[in-house]
């Protein structure tokens, strides 16, 4: 080692004797950085497993998926949505044949109704669909098999519970082969859908049941127009060419000129996705904040007790520049001591934040994701709120006059 | 030439107070040689502490030249003074200065800290142990400043001021915060150190005290009253 180097490191030793020699102070002086760091460890870890957890329900979902709604038509140059549907069954096969970027096609209406087993009965919401919406769905069912296409066009009482309905209506389990009625229809449960949990809006999506779209429109709801076409594109990176050919499709079929007006809509996964992500960034931006605004106080901390620490401590540097040591020698002891203070407050607030994100996941089961990401951010930050704040006091140390320091009282 | 340590030539230090201007130093000559025991007597006010002050490279004069060891050290800034103070003087303090919580062998050391040196952490005990075998305080460098009386603790710091060597050790009121016979005490200790060749300034008030110098300089309102030598008092060594 050279004489510099040495020196450097015989101060940093001063510099964290010091900390050792006045436990009691340097613990709670870190303890602002360790609350201030932990905050931020937790809280992102909270905000980013909510999104991963959002983004996983969105993908639950199936990622090639795409929704049709009727939307607004214009009537005579008033432009309004009136209720009525613009999309009818032959539109959805329509789509089959001529997208050639759409894989799956399913016309649906949704209702609600209250379905009765026996004694027992259970509101819900009722799905019509055609065949292929298990498979746009990516949904596979636990017990029992979906309708058929005959069965589709036959317009079958045939019904697939959601895990949720089976749970209310026959709490012993055997619901494939029952008989339920919904509004007063008798319809045979032939299968029942594998539990999904809830999606990104907290909804349960296994309180559902779901019946052919022709025997909904006919027997529960008496509309002769669709409420929804579900459509699934053949891979994830040629939705937005399916859109495209779909709009040309209904367009078409509607008549709408190209730059009219259309009369329904669509949402892709990938806009749902997107606009989640966003609410859920939103999320973790905002907890950020708050736990670096606590990190902030924690800073403002070290500095106080360093600006204490300094004025305590005046005989003590006036001596060590009576017998020699130069103004940066004092500066770099006390950043030193900031500095250290900090990262060990940064080290302990990061295992603190693991573990009260643990915690968290443990005890109010959200999901948490401690990222490596966060983790040196935190314990950066804090180093270098080190030494944003510890260099003020230590300048001021360092420009200390001797004289002066060795008669301070 | 080289047996004047100090030489000072008509130091003037002019401190401004607002718009009155404070004469503490008003024309100070003074040589001091190689081997000197030397006592600066005078009341506050006098201007010894300024002095005192310039001497140690604490302050630097407002006009007139110090040549100390040789070299002009009158002009020197901050960071050349640092390392004047450290490698030419030993600094003595009346309240002794010892860092609290730090033991006897760090204190002592502490000087090396801020030095060029280059020495190893082996070769700084030594050099520690050494310098506090000759104040007389072997087997206690493990102890903290508050685990010593006032006698020990100045004698630490009379270790601390040997360890680079320095050309002058300078000694601020060493006596002031201890008892008659601790204060004998350190002035044999002084005065033994003297008799191996150390220049040594002592800064005191009390007569008693400047009678164990071999030269008694009087300081009166910036300016030096007299300047004696004489038969000093020995103390028999009591440790």
């Amino acid at each position: 080692m050279n004489s510099s180097t040495l020196r450097l490191w015989n101060i940093t030793k001063v510099g964290l004797k010091a900390i050792s020699r006045n436990k009691m102070r340097s613990s709670l002086t870190m303890l602002g950085i360790v609350i201030g760091v932990a905050c931020v460890i937790a809280m992102v870890a909270v905000g980013s497993g909510a999104s991963k957890a959002i983004q996983a329900n969105i993908n639950a979902l199936g990622s090639n998926f795409i929704m049709i709604f009727p939307g607004a038509s214009t009537t005579g140059g008033a432009r309004i949505f009136t209720g009525q549907s613009t999309l009818t069954a032959d539109d959805a096969s329509a789509l089959k044949v001529e997208c050639p970027a759409v894989r799956y096609v399913s016309a649906g209406v949704r209702t609600g109704g209250q379905i009765v087993a026996a004694e027992l009965n259970w509101g819900t919401q009722i799905m019509g669909s055609d065949v292929e919406w298990p498979l746009i769905r990516e949904w596979n069912l636990s017990q029992g098999e979906f309708f058929t296409e005959a069965e589709v066009k036959a317009g079958a009482k045939a019904v697939v519970l959601g895990q949720t309905v089976v749970d209310n209506l026959f709490p012993n389990g055997e619901a494939v082969g029952q008989i339920v009625r919904i509004k007063n229809v008798p319809f045979r449960v032939i299968g029942v859908l594998e539990q999904k949990g809830g999606n990104q809006m907290g909804q349960d999506q296994d309180d559902t049941a779901v019946v052919p779209y022709t025997t909904a429109m006919k027997r529960l709801m008496g509309t002769p127009r669709i409420g929804i076409i579900y459509v699934s594109a053949v891979a994830p990176d040629r939705v937005s060419e399916a859109m495209e050919q779909i709009d040309g499709v209904l367009r078409q079929r509607q008549r709408i000129p190209p730059g009219g007006d259309a009369n329904f809509m669509m949402r892709s996964q990938e806009e749902i996705a997107s606009s989640a992500s966003q609410m859920s960034k939103t999320l973790s931006t905002l907890l950020g904040s708050v736990a670096a605004i606590s990190l902030l106080v924690g800073g403002i901390g070290i500095m106080n007790i360093m600006l204490v620490s300094v004025t305590e401590r005046t005989r003590e540097i006036g001596v060590r520049m009576a017998i020699g040591a130069k103004g940066r020698h004092v500066l770099l002891q006390f950043l030193f001591e900031a500095i250290a203070l900090s990262i060990a407050g940064g080290l302990i607030g990061v295992l603190l934040g693991a573990g009260v994100s643990k915690l968290i996941a443990k005890f109010a089961g959200w999901p948490v994701d401690v990222s490596m990401g966060s983790v040196l951010l935190a314990f950066g930050f804090s180093a270098a709120i080190g030494i944003f704040f510890g260099f003020y006091p230590a300048r001021k140390a360092s420009m200390l006059d001797p004289i002066d320091a060795l008669r301070y009282e | 030439m080289r047996d004047h340590v100090i030489e000072t030539r008509d130091l003037v230090k002019v401190y401004q107070m607002g718009d009155t201007e404070v004469r503490a130093l008003a024309g100070v000559s003074l040589v001091i040689g190689q081997g000197e025991l030397v006592a600066i007597m005078g009341a506050s006010g006098s201007g010894k502490s300024t002095l005192m002050n310039i001497l140690g490279c604490l302050d630097r004069p407002t006009s007139g030249t110090y040549l100390l060891d040789g070299v002009d050290v009158s002009g020197l800034d901050r960071n050349a003074r640092a390392d004047v103070r450290n490698s030419k003087i030993g600094f003595v303090f009346q309240s002794f200065n010892l860092l609290a919580r730090t033991s006897t062998l760090e204190n002592v050391e502490l000087p090396l800290l801020y030095s060029e040196s280059t020495l190893q952490q082996r070769e700084r005990h030594e050099r520690a142990r050494a310098a506090i075998a000759r104040v007389g305080l072997d087997g206690r460098e493990g102890h903290y400043p508050s685990q010593l009386s006032g006698g020990q603790q100045q004698r630490v710091a009379i270790a601390r001021s040997l360890i680079n060597d320095p050309a002058i050790i300078l000694a601020d009121e060493p006596t002031g915060n201890l008892d008659s016979v601790t204060s004998e005490e350190i002035m044999a200790l002084f005065q033994e150190l003297n008799d191996n060749g150390k220049t040594i300034i002592l800064i005191t008030h009390e007569h008693d005290i400047a009678q164990h110098a071999k030269r008694i300089v009087h300081v009166k309102d910036g300016r030096i009253l007299s300047d004696e030598r004489h038969e000093q008092v020995r103390v028999r060594g009591t440790r």
